[in-house]
């Protein structure tokens, strides 16, 4: 073996010897030690460095290169194993820092909106999105708007339908609907046809209890045009409905009285807590009673100022409270007014 | 209305419609069935029923109709007998305690055999002596000493009514043998009558409805008399003073009934319509008024003889005088007015017109000869009786909805047919008949595009003519036009242009509404509008939400008293009027509010121990009245309310602090910067509810716009508030809206670095932080981007009565970086000004 070979093996067995001893490391303290013994100034590689200048000429090339990769490929190979047990001191770190995920969150107090107030944009936007707009109209209303000028004169007995408060001004009443706002929507914008919905809160003299309240949310939907027919009435309130249930949402219309329309109906969608096959929700029917509608009568189109020969329109009111109720499985009613924070925060 | 399946059946055949089925065509006609109690009848087939089902079957092998052919006494009790029974199949010895046999026990075998409900053993029934309805089951047991397994059945046992005092007793046609539900099983349909559907009052007129829809024929009671009587003519005179109130009355006589029961399936049926059998005449005048809905009224004849003096009596109906008074037969005085119509005689008043009778001349025990009374009444002024003197009576309910005067002949002679039938006696020859304001039934004409123009859907001439037909108008049909003549039992048909919308309801409730077709809108859009006001109410609510606060609606009405707590005990508040209830449910609801805070802090009030952090707003209407106007305002407000802990607690260390003043103003600055309103200035502000030092006036363009602060503790001392200071802000929407700004200038981002310094004053105590901003905004000029305040500090090292603020000031410029020379000469500029106008010294 000449002298070159002799020490191109000595390299070789040199990082041999120190990916091997690498190999052993398991420490980030074993493998400074190991570095210091296999890359530091006293270490075999470095030790054939300082050894160069004693070499021959010719030979010094082709050690020195030699050298420097055994260095290079020690030095990569500590690098990769100082990463490694990085990585691993840090996993094993990691393994101490465990949180208790189940501990609750710090709160951030989230603003809501008045479960009413969400029902009722619910209902607003799919209007809108046919074109409705919104009108509102005084909740404290005279006997002629609330009544008479929707075909109820004085001692008619539709009156009946409505427990009324009165104000102790001759003919001021707490409106006791929304649809008194038909009659002013109409006065203001005869002759032009009308979308409009008009939300609001409206209030019948009942015993207060936790199935009825004596203030509460309406809203009103007229339309009115030429040649505005039943038809359209009942494709609207379909829509409407799907879009607010489900498009799985079954209705139904049924013949019903309302002074201020004629023909009248109520429309009942499927109950959507039993899906129709009757509970006490439902009162064992299947349906649930959401809203009353009706062709314009011809009455209240003329107080309104359209001539009834020429017009037709449709109305239609329902109250909020007592769907928003039934969908929510609410147990009492005046929880909405009450403002219970710990009800409020359910939604 | 309750109406029992089998008296329907009487004027329409329903033998091939289900229960279920009729009940669904009733709903889609209007008559809304609400209820349907089965009797003794099974529960219609099928999973899906519509409707709401109470009641008892009847199992034909368990319930039959049964005979009994002679009652024994009981071995060893007085109080029960044994009855000798047929079944039509075998003879059994059934035991008893039901009272209306003692009459027969020991009296051998009946030469008419008592007919019965005959339960057998294993029968499922309602238990007679427990409250309520219980279920129980026959089984065989010993009753002292004698074996019972089968029972003789009350009504309450049969699930028909209350009544439990002693056995049915069957009329004596009752087929032995026959399953009780075939002889006598029925479903009563609990119907809520719509107000402008009184001719569906009566059994009749549902029928008629049911006929309508179905195609199926009607058929009226036969109401053929046979009057062997004396002429009643000049035995009784009659005077109507006012034909508008009374437009027509009608006079019959039965002489020689006798005061008794009526046979069984006439109580049974008034029973199930729910109204109590009395005698013979008083069940006929009932059964009548549901039948076909015309309340009648029975006198006493010869009482109304003695007040005449001997003399035939004469009837005079009138109004009444004032101050007039009448008991009613429910025992009731009452005084009466001259709007009040009356039946009286030349002795006085004898019954409220249409309403109820007068005790005096009421049908009694004694009573032989019964003058029969059927009239037609003005339904508006029955409506003013009822309401002033609050009574109500079936007969009342239909007379002030209208019934039409031709019913009242039809009721006259059914209800003396029906009377004679159950009591006997002769039917006097001739009615009296004053008939001086008959209605016009309106002739309404309706053209096919008419009808498609409303309802949207195309039905021939013919097939108007032929719904309206069977609805009992008389139609003629020419071209496309259809000509209706209103029936004599409604008046709710109007002339001309309501008349057809009348006549459209009639044509579509009779089509069926399920079968108009459904189209979308396909008139031109209107023109649109934007409400402003109302989507700033909607932007508002949404950055209060986003701000973390609660929205609240709450009552509009409140009294005096409660809104008065939001003031100090001794302030003395101005007086307010209000809009005022004249019929409130409570006196604290008397009113409609008109102060919003007030409703805040009963909010905060109701929540302060439910939560130890509160955070709300309302925005709704006050109602303020004003003078000269019928109406009152209805200014839109908001409230906000905060107090409690800044945040929510947890199971962190840190406790978090409670909120202050500046946790309210940063909502109120948050709010307004969403709304992009500025200039934007807060100035000490003073309001009777609010802490005197810690209150400040929301100004925008120098205007206030609302006010904020500390709740003031005496105020708070009126409220159940716990512990922690209550911050509340009140402002009017108006003008938050009308500053509002929905288009605004977005500002440039910086390209150029900014130059960052602070700068620490020392000013007087009273100067506010404010006015050194606004001091050093100004010397600043256009540069100066921002001005931030970050430290405030009051000690001996700043003297006596002073403070120091501490603000970091940025300049930039847009079109390249300040100079520190640049800076400086600013800086320099701000420091002078603010020793010249704030008398403010530089901090070392």
């Amino acid at each position: 073996m000449s002298d070159k070979e002799a020490a191109l093996a000595n390299l070789q067995k040199i990082q041999a010897e120190g990916l091997a001893a690498l190999e052993a490391v398991t420490e980030q303290e074993e493998l400074e030690a190991w570095r210091v013994a296999t890359l530091g100034r006293s270490s075999p590689v470095m030790g054939v460095f300082s050894s160069m200048g004693a070499m021959d000429q010719d030979l010094r090339p082709v050690m020195g290169k030699a050298a420097n990769e055994v260095r290079t490929t020690l030095e990569a190979a500590f690098e990769a194993k100082r990463a490694a047990l990085e990585e691993a001191a840090l996993l094993k770190e990691l393994e101490t820092e465990k949180l208790d995920v189940t501990l609750p969150g710090r709160p951030v107090e989230r603003g809501r909106l008045h479960p009413l107030t969400q029902v009722l944009r619910r209902i607003i936007r799919t209007f809108g999105d046919m074109g409705f707009q919104v009108y509102r109209s005084p909740e404290v209303e005279t006997d002629d708007y609330n009544f008479t000028y929707l075909n109820m004169p004085p001692y008619h007995p539709a009156r009946d339908m409505w427990d009324t408060f009165y104000t102790k001004d001759e003919g001021v009443l707490l409106r006791t609907h929304t649809s008194g706002g038909q009659i002013r929507v109409m006065r203001e914008r005869a002759p032009e046809p009308i979308r409009v919905i008009l939300p609001g809160t409206t209030m019948r003299y009942e015993q207060l209890s936790a199935r009825s309240e004596i203030e509460f949310a309406q809203v009103e939907v007229l339309v009115v045009g030429e040649k505005v027919t039943f038809a359209e009435l009942k494709g609207t309130l379909e829509d409407f409905a799907k879009r607010l249930f489900g498009e799985e949402a079954r209705t139904r219309l049924r013949p019903s009285h309302f002074p201020f329309t004629e023909p009248s109906a109520e429309m009942d969608v499927e109950c959507f807590v039993c899906g129709g096959k009757g509970c006490g929700v439902c009162k064992e029917t299947g349906w649930l009673e959401i809203l009353g509608c009706g062709m314009v009568h011809p009455v209240v189109l003329e107080n309104g100022g359209y001539d009834p020969a020429r017009y037709s329109g449709f109305a239609a009111g329902m109250g909020i409270d007592r769907s928003t109720l039934m969908r929510y499985r609410i147990d009492d009613i005046r929880h909405f007014r009450n403002n219970d924070i710990r009800f409020l925060r359910q939604f | 209305m309750k109406v029992p399946l089998t008296w329907l059946k009487d004027y329409v055949d329903l033998d091939d419609l289900g229960i279920e089925d009729l009940a669904k065509v009733m709903t889609m006609v209007g008559l809304e069935v609400e209820e349907i109690h089965l009797v003794g009848l099974p529960l219609p087939e099928g999973d899906r029923h519509e409707f709401k089902y109470t009641g008892l079957p009847w199992p034909a092998d368990k319930f039959i109709v049964a005979q009994v052919d002679e009652v024994l006494p009981h071995p060893n009790a007085d109080r029960l007998v044994l009855c000798r029974l047929n079944d039509g199949k075998e003879e059994i010895t059934v035991l008893t305690g039901a009272p209306n046999l003692y009459d027969y026990k020991g009296k051998g075998p009946l030469d008419e055999p008592l007919k019965v409900a005959y339960a057998r053993e294993g029968a499922e029934l309602y238990d007679g002596h427990q409250p309520g309805y219980q279920l129980t089951m026959l089984k065989r047991m010993k009753i002292r000493g004698v074996e019972s397994f089968s029972m003789i059945c009350s009504e309450k046992e049969l699930g028909l009514t209350e009544a439990h005092e002693g056995v049915i007793l069957l009329d004596a046609d009752a087929p032995t043998g026959m399953p009780l539900a075939d002889y006598m099983g029925d479903a009563v349909f609990d119907v809520d009558t719509l107000p402008n559907m009184v001719r569906d009052a009566s059994v009749l007129g549902m029928a008629r409805e049911i006929a309508a829809a179905t195609g199926k024929e009607l058929h009226y009671p036969d109401d053929s008399l046979e009057m062997a009587g004396p002429a009643l003519e000049g035995r009784v005179g009659l005077e109507i003073m006012d034909p508008e109130l009374n437009p027509r009355f009608m006079l019959g006589m039965l002489e020689g009934v006798a005061i008794q029961p009526s046979p069984y399936w006439v109580r049974r049926r008034l029973s199930l319509a729910g109204m109590r059998p009395i005698n013979a005449v008083v069940d006929a005048t009932n059964y009548v008024m549901l039948e076909i809905g015309e309340p009648l009224h029975a006198f006493d004849y010869d009482i109304l003889v003695e007040r005449a003096g001997g003399k035939a009596p004469t009837i005079i109906t009138r109004t009444a005088e004032d101050g007039e008074k009448l008991t009613t037969l429910d025992g009731a005085e009452h005084t009466l007015d001259s709007n009040m119509e009356l039946v009286t005689d030349t002795a006085g008043v004898l019954s409220l017109a249409g309403v109820m009778g007068g005790e005096e001349s009421e049908v009694n025990d004694q009573t032989c000869n019964v003058l029969l009374e059927g009239a037609s009444w003005n339904f508006i002024n029955i409506r003013k009786t009822v309401s002033k003197l609050k009574i109500t009576s079936e007969a009342a309910y239909r007379f002030s909805r209208g019934i039409h005067p031709a019913l009242a002949e039809l009721g006259l002679r059914l209800c003396l047919k029906r009377m004679q039938e159950w009591g006997g006696g002769t039917i006097a020859q001739g009615l009296i008949d004053h008939y001086p304001n008959p209605p016009e039934d309106p002739l309404v004409e309706i053209s096919v595009d008419w009808v498609d123009n409303n309802l949207g859907v195309a039905i021939s001439p013919d097939e108007i003519a032929k719904i309206l037909t069977r609805l009992e108008f008389e139609c003629s049909v020419d071209g496309d036009t259809v000509t209706a003549k209103t029936p004599q039992h409604r008046l709710d048909i109007h002339d001309g242009l309501i008349g057809r919308a009348d006549l459209l309801e009639e044509i579509s409730r009779i089509y069926g509404y399920d079968k108009i077709p459904s189209r979308r809108l396909n008139q031109p859009l209107p023109p649109q509008r934007m409400s402003q006001e109302m989507a700033m109410e909607d932007t508002l609510r949404d950055l209060l939400v986003n701000l973390g606060l609660q929205e609240l609606i709450a009552y509009r009405m409140t009294a005096p008293g409660r809104e008065a707590r939001r003031f100090p005990p001794d302030y003395a508040a101005p007086e307010v009027d209000y809009v005022e209830i004249q019929n409130p449910i409570t006196v604290d609801r008397r009113v409609m509010r008109r102060s919003i805070l007030a409703t805040m802090l009963e909010i905060l009030e109701y929540n302060s121990t439910l939560s130890e952090r509160l955070a709300m707003f309302e925005i709704g209407p006050v109602f303020h009245p004003v003078a000269g106007q019928q109406l009152p305002d209805e200014k839109m407000m908001l409230s906000i309310g905060l107090t409690g802990l800044r945040s929510m607690p947890t199971w962190q260390k840190d406790k978090p602090e409670i909120v202050d003043f500046y946790d309210l103003k940063g909502v109120v600055e948050g709010m307004l910067a969403g709304l992009h309103i500025d200039n934007v200035t807060y100035a000490a502000g003073e309001d009777p509810s609010l802490h005197p030092g810690k209150t400040a006036d929301v100004l925008v363009d120098g205007e206030k716009v609302g006010v904020m602060g500390e709740l003031h503790p005496l105020v708070k001392a009126n409220y159940e508030l716990g512990d922690a200071p209550v911050y509340v802000a009140e402002f009017a929407l108006a003008p938050l809206v009308g500053k509002a700004k929905i288009l605004f200038d977005v500002e440039a981002i910086p390209t150029y670095p900014p130059v960052l310094e602070d700068l620490a004053v020392v000013v007087a105590d009273d100067v506010t932080a404010a006015q050194v901003e606004e001091v050093i905004r100004r010397g600043g000029g256009e540069y100066l981007a921002k001005v931030q305040l970050f430290d405030i500090f009051k000690g001996k090292q700043v003297g006596e009565g002073r403070k120091s603020l501490a603000f970091s000031l940025t300049y930039i410029a847009p079109d390249r970086t300040l100079t520190d020379k640049e800076v400086s000469k600013l800086r320099q500029k701000v420091i002078f000004l603010l020793g010249k106008e704030l008398g403010a010294e530089l901090r070392s």
